[in-house]
């Protein structure tokens, strides 16, 4: 039995994004995560599924430390990443890190290749024989020792990304958030990077949060798949175990839409569920079921009341009315 | 008499003058579509297909850009000779364009209805001017052809008042309006979700079924190109390297480009993804002599490096340019 690194337990992330009332001060929220529990196991792929604005990035970003949950934990390793109003030890901070969607803009154009390898090896004082570590960190994301003297701009799409994975492996992290790692990048670039992540997966045993919203990658990369949509996780199973068997009608529709190149794929694509509706704004979720406006199966409860997680077999858990059940105990 | 061609390019080229010297873009460009066609265009960020297609519409900022070689005819008539008044004609009534980028593709401060309007005063009326009660029904019937509610609202809603979808969707309907022969669909779903996304597609593919527009869709997304097109054509550096009818284009790849292409999109049914194409594009100030795909090319040989493949037919629809199929 493999144990859980990183345990999401009803995780919560408000933002006020201004007031509305008489005196003006009733907040106006944005529930950008609202109520995320899920487990990620020690040494596997967990794929992060979602829209624009369904909060994945938020709970990347949340996890790393940049902002402080509204309500609920996250605990790495048993231990609870915000305990108290203290920041975050250097050494919890050294054991998770990201990797950003666009490397044109998470690397310092006016800082060398060398400067941002470098940077956190300064920060987390690990720094002797800085530049052999440097080299160290290019060559293991098959990069030329010589990069190190260039500068992000200088260096096509593909290779800023792999400057980005050798900057957040510089700590030797156990944990890496990869958020979009390849959707900025071109078709032909993507699986040189995919394929360098599992690799680097396999030789340092690293844990992935693997964030997309690419259902087709997503298949060939994690071993588990969690599917959100307006802040919290509608579906989570075995990956192809989703693919075969998908329960929610949110993640039905996804699978229907996802346009494939070949008839094998067909054959694996759903038919049945045409999208329909647009997804509403985060600012005013729908009542009930967020999803209930859109869904082709609502019944009269789903404006009313929120389902639960429920456990349908072992592993796979779905948060719908369809399914009933009781509410899974994580 | 023959019916000319919708459109046909000849050995066109396209070059941008910047700091530092000449971009190479466009290094003879052959393409051809009948009326009532559906083409697709594929292939990596930079190749040139946006230029090609805003070459048709003269549309390219010209300087930089020059066209020192090379012909685009519509219908018969050179695009590159044409006058501005003959010009006007084809834009909007000839063709239209979706844009990659719905939000961009709006002006923020015109509400949808003055925006809309203006493109149906502005083409639509040649030989007699629509009055204003004609124009705003066209309008409301534009906005209700791609399925959006309340159109009498909506016209006068701001685009920041809605949704990607929806914007895309007047973007569409705009397009449309004028009743234009050929569509050219700039990568119209990118900027979307995938579910929002196919509810785009499938609404364009329903109204070019039912007007019998014609349209040349752009996308680096191979599924998309599939489900939509009767016919494939895979540019790479400036060059179309292969053409083919889209069934026989995803049974039987011959480029190396494009199998390389094919090979580097992740399938649902799993089995891990293919590691790509090494190399990027080219710089085109200092492309590559012969082929431009060759430092790329697992397969490259010495003619290659020295000399510009041709185009080969292969069959009745399948064309490609590399030396390996001469």
């Amino acid at each position: 039995m493999t144990t859980d690194i990183l345990t999401f337990t009803d995780l919560k992330k408000y933002f006020v994004i201004g007031y509305s009332g008489i005196l003006n001060r009733e907040p106006i929220t944005v529930k950008a995560v609202d109520g995320v529990s899920f487990a990620v196991r020690e040494g596997e792929t967990f794929g992060l599924v979602g829209e624009s604005g369904s909060g994945k990035s938020t709970v990347a970003y949340t996890t790393i430390g940049m902002y402080r949950p509204t309500a609920g934990t996250i605990s790495f390793r048993g231990q609870n990443l915000f305990e108290g109003n203290k920041t975050r030890p250097l050494a919890l901070k050294k054991e998770i890190q990201i990797v950003y969607q666009d490397p044109g803009s998470s690397l310092n154009p006016r800082r060398s290749i060398k400067e941002i390898i470098g940077l956190p090896l300064q920060i987390h004082r690990q720094d002797e024989n800085r530049l052999e570590q440097v080299v160290r960190l290019l060559e293991m994301v098959e990069l030329p020792p010589d990069y190190m003297y260039k500068y992000p701009q200088m260096v096509g799409g593909g290779e800023k990304q792999m400057v980005a994975i050798a900057r957040a492996l510089a700590t030797d992290p156990s944990f890496v958030i990869l958020d979009e790692p390849t959707s900025a990048l071109d078709v032909s670039i993507q699986g040189k990077i995919i394929n360098l992540l599992i690799r680097l997966q396999n030789e340092f045993h690293l844990s992935y949060l693997f964030i997309t919203h690419d259902l087709s990658l997503m298949r060939n990369v994690a071993s588990r798949v969690a599917i959100m949509y307006l802040g919290k996780v509608c579906e989570v199973a075995e990956t192809a175990e989703f693919f075969h068997n998908p329960y929610h009608p949110y993640t039905q529709m996804l699978l229907s839409s996802i346009p494939v190149v070949s008839e094998e794929e067909e054959k694996l694509k759903l038919q049945k569920i045409v999208s329909t509706g647009e997804i509403p704004s985060p600012v005013n979720v729908p009542p009930g079921c967020s999803f209930h406006l859109r869904c082709p199966s609502r019944m009269d409860i789903c404006s009313e009341v929120d389902p639960v997680m429920v456990e349908i077999e072992e592993g796979h858990t779905v948060r719908c009315h369809l399914y009933g059940g009781e509410s899974v105990d994580w | 008499m023959t019916v000319p061609l919708l459109i046909e390019i000849k050995n066109l080229y396209v070059h941008f003058s910047v700091y530092g010297g000449r971009l190479k873009v466009l290094d003879g460009v052959d393409f051809v579509m009948r009326s009532g066609e559906k083409v697709g265009l594929v292939g990596e960020t930079g190749c040139g297909k946006t230029t090609t297609m805003k070459a048709i519409l003269r549309v390219l900022p010209m300087p930089p850009a020059r066209i020192p070689q090379g012909e685009i005819y519509f219908k018969g008539q050179d695009v590159l000779k044409m006058s501005a008044s003959d010009l006007q004609q084809v834009r909007g009534r000839g063709i239209s364009m979706i844009f990659q980028d719905p939000t961009a593709a709006l002006n923020p401060v015109f509400s949808v209805g003055q925006q809309l309007e203006a493109v149906i005063h502005h083409s639509a009326n040649r030989g007699g001017k629509l009055s204003r009660q004609e124009i705003h029904q066209r309008a409301i019937a534009s906005l209700q052809e791609v399925a959006l509610a309340d159109p009498e609202r909506l016209l006068h809603s701001y685009p920041i008042q809605l949704s990607g979808g929806m914007r895309q969707r007047v973007c569409i309907g705009m397009a449309l309006a004028t009743g234009p022969e050929l569509l050219i669909a700039d990568e119209p779903g990118t900027s979307l979700d995938v579910t929002i996304q196919d509810q785009v597609l499938r609404l364009l593919r329903k109204l070019v079924e039912e007007k019998n527009t014609s349209v040349i869709l752009i996308t680096h997304t191979l599924g998309i190109v599939r489900e939509t097109t009767d016919r494939v054509y895979v540019m790479y550096a400036g060059n179309m390297v292969e053409v083919a009818a889209t069934k026989e284009l995803f049974s039987h790849p011959l480029h190396p480009y494009t199998r390389g292409l094919m090979d580097a999109v992740p399938r649902l049914t799993g089995g891990g993804v293919s590691d790509g194409i090494p190399g990027r594009i080219p710089n085109y100030l200092n492309p590559p002599p012969g082929c431009r795909f060759h430092p790329r090319c697992p397969q490259a040989m010495d003619i290659c490096r020295q000399e510009k493949p041709s185009s080969y037919k292969l069959s009745e629809d399948h064309e490609v340019a590399c030396f390996l199929y001469q």
